[in-house]
């Protein structure tokens, strides 16, 4: 065998660690260069922005529940009754595709604060429906229960809890 | 080849690009099987209606706002005020159902004829990544008229890729340019869907050429083997293809004038309510297998898995299917399976159009498993065991061999 490149001790020649040197570089340039273009997909500052909502929670009776708006996204506030609390409490978790304690999901018992946002594909539960008391989707029937927890449908975990704090007894702050 | 140009300004351009002599061999000389039926009439009629959206669509563009604010209020008012809007719309809105027809007749054709088998594996590859891109392209331009279905459309089919683990729920966030289905996901489903249709006469431009190099199959499934096979395109099958068109535009204007939201859903024409949504939320009907697909799972990263998979063992039908027959006319057992086959696609389309509940989720999950029992178990096994009826040697002694149908009742 002929060759006109020189060889180095163990066979690799020089040129082999110009191209690789090169390659290299420009494909680290090419995903530098890409990444511009697929960052600009992600949610722009202004949309950040827009993270924290602010509840009033005086005139929301008992047993009813409002949907606020929080980053575009519907969050139920549901002022729950003793007998959604007890229904609530007293579950066997080990019955629960998520299990979770009602008291983990509550900072006071009686005010229930979720993402109204079914935890399958995206559609908003309805308040009042579905075999457990709490709430039913109808996109493809996934049954919540006052505590908002997945007892039974396609869904795999709970509505999700918002990050929220209690500015005073009558209003919340959600973000 | 045989193009010698007369005309001294096209031999001028033809020297320099040798273009015009590329049509005249693609559409005029390409010599075709003498025996195509008119199931092989389908591929123009897909090209016709690709044209069809593309103008239809660039001139809605010119009327439309992609804006949540003004977008289903532009749509209203292209089909009140804008001249002739409500008819542009509705070619664009059906000319997408049609399209799906079409497409869909031709590629059980290509099921039916062994269309698939080597030497077309990437024809056929070409024409399923065509169908994709039309299914992208389909489901961003329905959310455009910013309507209930618009909207829980595009929030049920974005949130699939939150079932992806670990990078799921960035994936969606990315996708929707914020936390919810909003502006920003508006305006970029409306700068890909005037995109992707040119990316797709990109495909069909490689897939016709993909056709070019080895020929079109035809019923008998046996390769040209002389010039008695075939005869020029033009004008035997440019003139077919035309009659097929008028065919077809009369089914397309039934809809277009006598029931124009027919295959539309009612509660697109209420606007979009991110937080209230409709009762019963079904996608256009061209996605419902997929959809009963999706839905026949309890499991929602399986669900997402099982629904791309349907279209990925397409991809592998020219290995799955072990017989070197190409046409089901001469298959017994084949041709028998591939009719199960429809009945058990139509059935998905069915089931997916209903809610998921009771004896409609049992269906579903019937139809979904025999979809893939069909494709990974039987294809493959039949090829092995089934015992063909004997090849014509050509075409031409198959197309010869066939009596008049009076003369084979005077016989019988
Ligand atoms: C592969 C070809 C195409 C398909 C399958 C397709 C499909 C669709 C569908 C299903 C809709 C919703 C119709 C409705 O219910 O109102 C739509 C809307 C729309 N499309 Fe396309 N389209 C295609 C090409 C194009 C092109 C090339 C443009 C050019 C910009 C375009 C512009 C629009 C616009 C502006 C709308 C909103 C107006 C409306 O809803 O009627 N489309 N498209
Ligand atoms: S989105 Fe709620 S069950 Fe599918």
């Amino acid at each position: 065998m002929t060759t006109t490149t020189p060889e180095e001790e163990n066979g690799v020649k020089r040129r082999d660690f110009l191209y690789i040197a090169a390659g290299g570089l420009g494909a680290v340039g090419t995903a530098a260069a890409i990444w511009p273009f697929i960052s600009q997909m992600n949610p722009s500052a202004d949309v950040l922005a827009l993270s924290t909502t602010e509840v009033d929670l005086e005139g929301i009776e008992i047993g009813s529940e409002v949907t606020a708006v929080w980053q575009g996204k519907p969050v139920f506030v549901r002022h729950r009754t003793e007998e959604d609390i007890e229904r609530a409490e007293d579950v066997d978790l080990a019955d629960l595709p998520d299990p979770e304690p009602d008291s983990d999901r509550v900072i006071k018992p009686e005010w229930l604060i979720m993402v109204g946002i079914c935890t399958h594909l995206g559609c908003v539960p309805l308040k009042g429906q579905g075999d457990y008391g709490g709430w039913f989707c109808p996109c493809h029937g996934s049954h919540y229960d006052t505590s908002g927890r997945i007892r039974k449908g396609p869904a795999p975990l709970n509505l999700v809890i918002p990050p929220y704090e209690f500015l005073n007894d009558n209003n919340i702050k959600i973000g | 080849m045989s193009f010698e140009p007369k005309n001294p300004a096209v031999k001028w351009l033809e020297d320099r690009l040798p273009i015009t002599g590329m049509l005249h061999h693609a559409l005029y000389e390409y010599p075709t099987p003498k025996n195509l039926s008119y199931w092989w009439t389908f591929g123009s009629l897909a090209g016709v209606m690709l044209v069809v959206q593309i103008v239809t669509g660039i001139v809605l563009a010119m009327h439309y706002t992609p804006h949540v604010d003004m977008a289903f209020t532009s749509v209203e008012h292209i089909m009140r005020d804008v001249n002739y809007g409500w008819l542009l719309r509705y070619m664009h809105a059906n000319g997408a159902s049609m399209f799906f027809i079409v497409v869909y007749l031709h590629i059980f054709r290509g099921l039916y004829y062994g269309s698939y088998k080597a030497p077309r594996e990437l024809l056929w590859w070409l024409g399923l990544v065509i169908f994709l891109l039309m299914m992208a392209t389909a489901f961003m331009g329905y959310v455009l008229p910013w309507g209930q279905m618009s909207f829980w459309g595009a929030t049920v089919i974005t949130n699939l890729f939150g079932a992806i683990p670990v990078v799921g729920d960035s994936i969606v966030t990315w996708l929707w340019g914020g936390f919810a289905v909003d502006n920003p996901t508006l305006n970029r489903f409306f700068s890909l869907h005037y995109l992707l249709p040119f990316v797709i006469v990109g495909i069909v431009i490689l897939h016709i050429w993909a056709l070019h190099t080895n020929g079109s199959n035809n019923p008998t499934g046996v390769e040209l083997k002389d010039k008695q096979d075939s005869i020029p395109f033009h004008p035997y099958y440019t003139v077919k293809d035309l009659y097929g068109l008028a065919i077809f535009l009369i089914f397309f204007s039934a809809f277009l004038f006598y029931a124009p939201n027919y295959m539309g859903h009612p509660d697109n024409y209420i606007p979009a309510n991110p937080l209230v949504t409709p009762a019963h939320i079904v996608p256009e009907w061209y996605f419902l297998p997929f959809y009963a697909i999706l839905r026949a799972v309890p499991d929602k990263l399986g669900g997402v898995l099982l629904m791309f998979g349907a279209i990925a063992v397409l991809f592998a039908l020219p290995w799955l299917d072990k017989s070197r027959i190409r046409s089901a006319r001469f298959r017994p057992i084949y041709k028998q399976l591939f009719w199960v086959f429809v009945a058990d696609c139509v059935l998905l389309t069915y089931i997916g159009g209903k809610p998921a509940e009771g004896a409609f989720i049992i269906w579903g999950r019937i139809a979904t498993i025999y979809y893939f029992v069909h494709i990974l178990i039987l294809l493959p096994l039949v090829g092995l065991f089934e015992k063909p009826k004997p090849l014509p040697a050509s075409i031409s002694e198959d197309v010869l061999s066939k009596k008049p149908a009076s003369e084979e009742a005077a016989n019988a």
